[in-house]
């Protein structure tokens, strides 16, 4: 039982955290067809926002909590910062847009080096996070459960903001026809300011789960960028569900690969499972149907 | 190229002339402008064959060499990406195939006819895998540089190019690629060296690395190369094909109308750029004296994707130049400044990506056409 409980679990944690991470990114690319490469320095931007609260409010039960929105805050701001300068220049050809965010993901980096120093700080684990529940004989920890449910809160609250808001229905209308959206009277480029501020501020959020795991660290986004982008990719872009589907698959098949092979041989192996995937069903697993060519 | 004489005559005689602006591109372009490509050429063959290693220092030349294998590869992604419209993120993948091809024929020349690389007895148990054996051969070893990453990048292009996936998808699946490969090597540390790479040469199909002679000669060979691969992209750009290239990166749908498969027109581009990395990679390995994931991985591929941003995409001669420029800037300022050099680099990106799309190579147009709005208005 403990061989299929234990990748499981973890697998499903490492996949929220993953969804978290591509949340924005599927916005983004989905709507404008944006690639942000600088997400990952998102997510990085939010674990240093848990490490500054941690030193300002000593509690670390409190702290951890209070973080959540100022990281949401601090990378969405980013993020407007970044569309205002860079991205809305850029609308007319997207795929300049991934090289563009490259160069503005390494000056985020070299940044955040120059002020924490190139060592990674740990981030205390609050007390009530510090615990292991039994499931099914393995002692799983706490902060996995913790990084689960705050990506399913996110996600419900994200779902219910696109759903029930004349906001998240702006959003639905400039992601299924623009034009047709902005002859309804949508401000489609406010529409794109504010999905750009949603979804880094949803990077910065996974950026406080992830500094739970591993601390912080200026290199800390690189490693789940390619990953996240996977998983828009594999999950098809323009609704959740897909990217909900691809994390999660991602992440548990990760964890079940690495448990039988290693951490290294998994990755490689599930990249080429995406790759394979994604032959198989090019448009991703779910698309929104459109009536435009390829 | 003179007398214009269509391919297909036009039977109705009524028919006019069609106005300038729909006669195809390779109808209208002038001799001197097509030839005046050669001229280029020519004078960068001069320099780099002819004043650079009667000028520079031996430890310059050596980084020139280096510049060359870089931009040998770079040559590769200005045609898939600048002529293709493919952005290929994963260079790194040919560039190390051909690479670690030449490294480990390098490898098993220090060890001796019945030898085994060192690093194979301090880190493993002292035995070979059996697909090292075959390049003991120096034949094969040049054989498989050029036909190893060609199969490879035939299949990965077929798997990728024929389900129409592009944009941004394409981008993102090569990235990954790249770093599925440097994750791959550094894994497999007793039959690939892992995170050290390939290093500690002593010859290069039986010369002397030492020798300051053969150290030029590899030079020469490099630089030799870059023209030749000029040469050759100088042909496919004017070439049939080369104008259905362009016309399958602006648009592949027209072309599938017109009867033409766009993957098959963009795998041939795809394919050649990884046997150009290839070679590049094989280049790389004797001037520099070691291979390792990191020269391989996300990063080295997105740096090659630089200096061909820099130098200008579509150009012929950008890739080249820009390959050059951002491997000397490497070199240089990286060392005596590493913080300021990252943040050149990262602010070289969005700066040419933003302003300067064509790169250094269209600022003569840019400002030709300023001019020429200045007289308008």
């Amino acid at each position: 039982m403990d061989a299929l409980t234990t990748p499981f679990l973890t697998g499903t944690a490492t996949g929220a955290i993953l969804l978290m991470a591509a949340l924005g990114l599927t916005l983004t690319f989905g709507q404008m067809g944006v690639i942000n490469m600088a997400n990952g320095e998102f997510l990085m931007v939010g674990a240093y926002v848990a490490y500054l609260t941690q030193q300002v409010i000593s509690s670390a039960g409190v702290s951890i909590i209070i973080a959540i929105p100022i990281a949401f805050v601090v990378a969405g701001l980013l993020g407007l910062v970044l569309e205002a300068t860079v991205i809305r220049w850029m609308y007319d050809r997207p795929l300049d847009t991934l090289l563009a965010t490259v160069g503005v993901a390494l000056v985020l980096q070299q940044l955040a080096k120059d002020i924490f120093g190139a060592q990674g700080d740990p981030v205390v684990l609050p007390g009530w996070l510090d615990a292991r529940i039994n499931v099914f004989g393995y002692e799983w920890p706490l902060r996995q459960l913790f990084t689960i449910l705050l990506a399913v809160a996110s996600l419900a609250l994200l779902n219910a903001l696109l759903r029930y808001t004349s906001f998240g229905r702006r959003i639905r209308a400039t992601v299924q026809n623009r034009q047709l959206a902005e002859t309804q009277g949508v401000p489609t480029r406010n529409v794109d300011r504010m999905t750009f501020f949603l979804g880094s501020g949803l990077a910065g959020v996974g950026g406080v789960a992830i500094s739970l795991i591993s601390g912080t660290n200026p290199t800390l986004g690189t490693s789940y960028i390619i990953p996240a982008f996977l998983v828009v990719v594999l999950g098809g872009v323009g609704q959740l569900k897909g990217t909900v589907l691809a994390a999660w698959g991602v992440g548990v098949a990760t964890a079940f690969l690495t448990d039988w092979t290693s951490g290294s041989m998994a990755q490689v192996m599930t990249f080429a499972l995406v790759v394979a995937m994604l032959t198989l069903r090019p448009q991703g697993l779910f698309t929104v149907r459109t009536r435009s060519l390829a | 190229m003179t007398a214009v004489v269509p391919e297909t005559k036009v039977t109705d005689v009524t028919a006019a002339d069609p106005p300038p602006e729909i006669i195809p591109a390779r109808h209208r372009r002038s001799p001197v402008k097509d030839y005046g490509a050669l001229v280029g050429i020519a004078v960068l063959a001069a320099i780099l064959l002819l004043w650079a290693p009667s000028s520079l220092s031996s430890f310059r030349l050596s980084n020139l060499g280096r510049y060359c294998a870089l931009a040998l590869a770079s040559m590769g992604i200005g045609l898939a990406w600048g002529r293709g419209g493919m952005l290929v993120l994963g260079q790194g993948v040919f560039f190390g195939l051909g690479a670690y091809a030449m490294a480990m024929h390098m490898k098993l020349e220090v060890a001796g006819p019945e030898g085994v690389p060192d690093f194979m007895t301090l880190y493993g148990d002292g035995t070979m895998p059996v697909w090292w054996e075959p390049f003991r051969s120096g034949t094969f070893t040049v054989f498989a540089i050029i036909f190893i990453p060609a199969v490879v990048s035939l299949l990965m292009g077929w798997a990728i190019l024929k389900r129409r996936v592009k944009g941004a998808y394409f981008a993102i699946l090569t990235q990954a690629m790249a770093v599925a490969f440097a994750v791959l090597l550094e894994a497999t540390g007793k039959e690939t060296g892992g995170f050290n790479g390939l290093n500690t040469f002593s010859t290069v199909f039986g010369y002397n690395l030492f020798d300051p002679e053969v150290k030029q000669n590899l030079y020469r060979v490099a630089a030799g190369l870059v023209i030749v691969f000029l040469l050759i992209l100088w042909q496919l750009y004017r070439s049939r094909y080369g104008e259905l290239l362009v016309a399958t990166r602006d648009a592949e749908e027209r072309i599938r109308f017109l009867g033409y498969d766009p993957a098959n027109i963009k795998l041939v581009a795809f394919v050649t750029a990884a046997v150009m990395a290839a070679v590049g990679g094989a280049m790389f390995v004797p001037i520099v004296g070691i291979i390792s994931p990191l020269d391989v991985g996300a990063s080295a591929s997105i740096l090659l994707v630089a200096g061909v941003a820099l130098g200008g995409r579509t150009s012929l001669f950008g890739p080249v130049l820009g390959a050059i420029a951002v491997g000397y800037g490497r070199s240089t300022l990286s060392e005596s400044f590493p913080t300021q050099w990252t943040y050149f680099l990262g602010g070289l990106f969005v700066v040419v990506i933003l302003l300067l799309p064509g790169g250094v190579a269209s600022i003569g147009s840019k400002l030709a056409g300023l001019r020429k709005r200045e007289v308008l208005t």
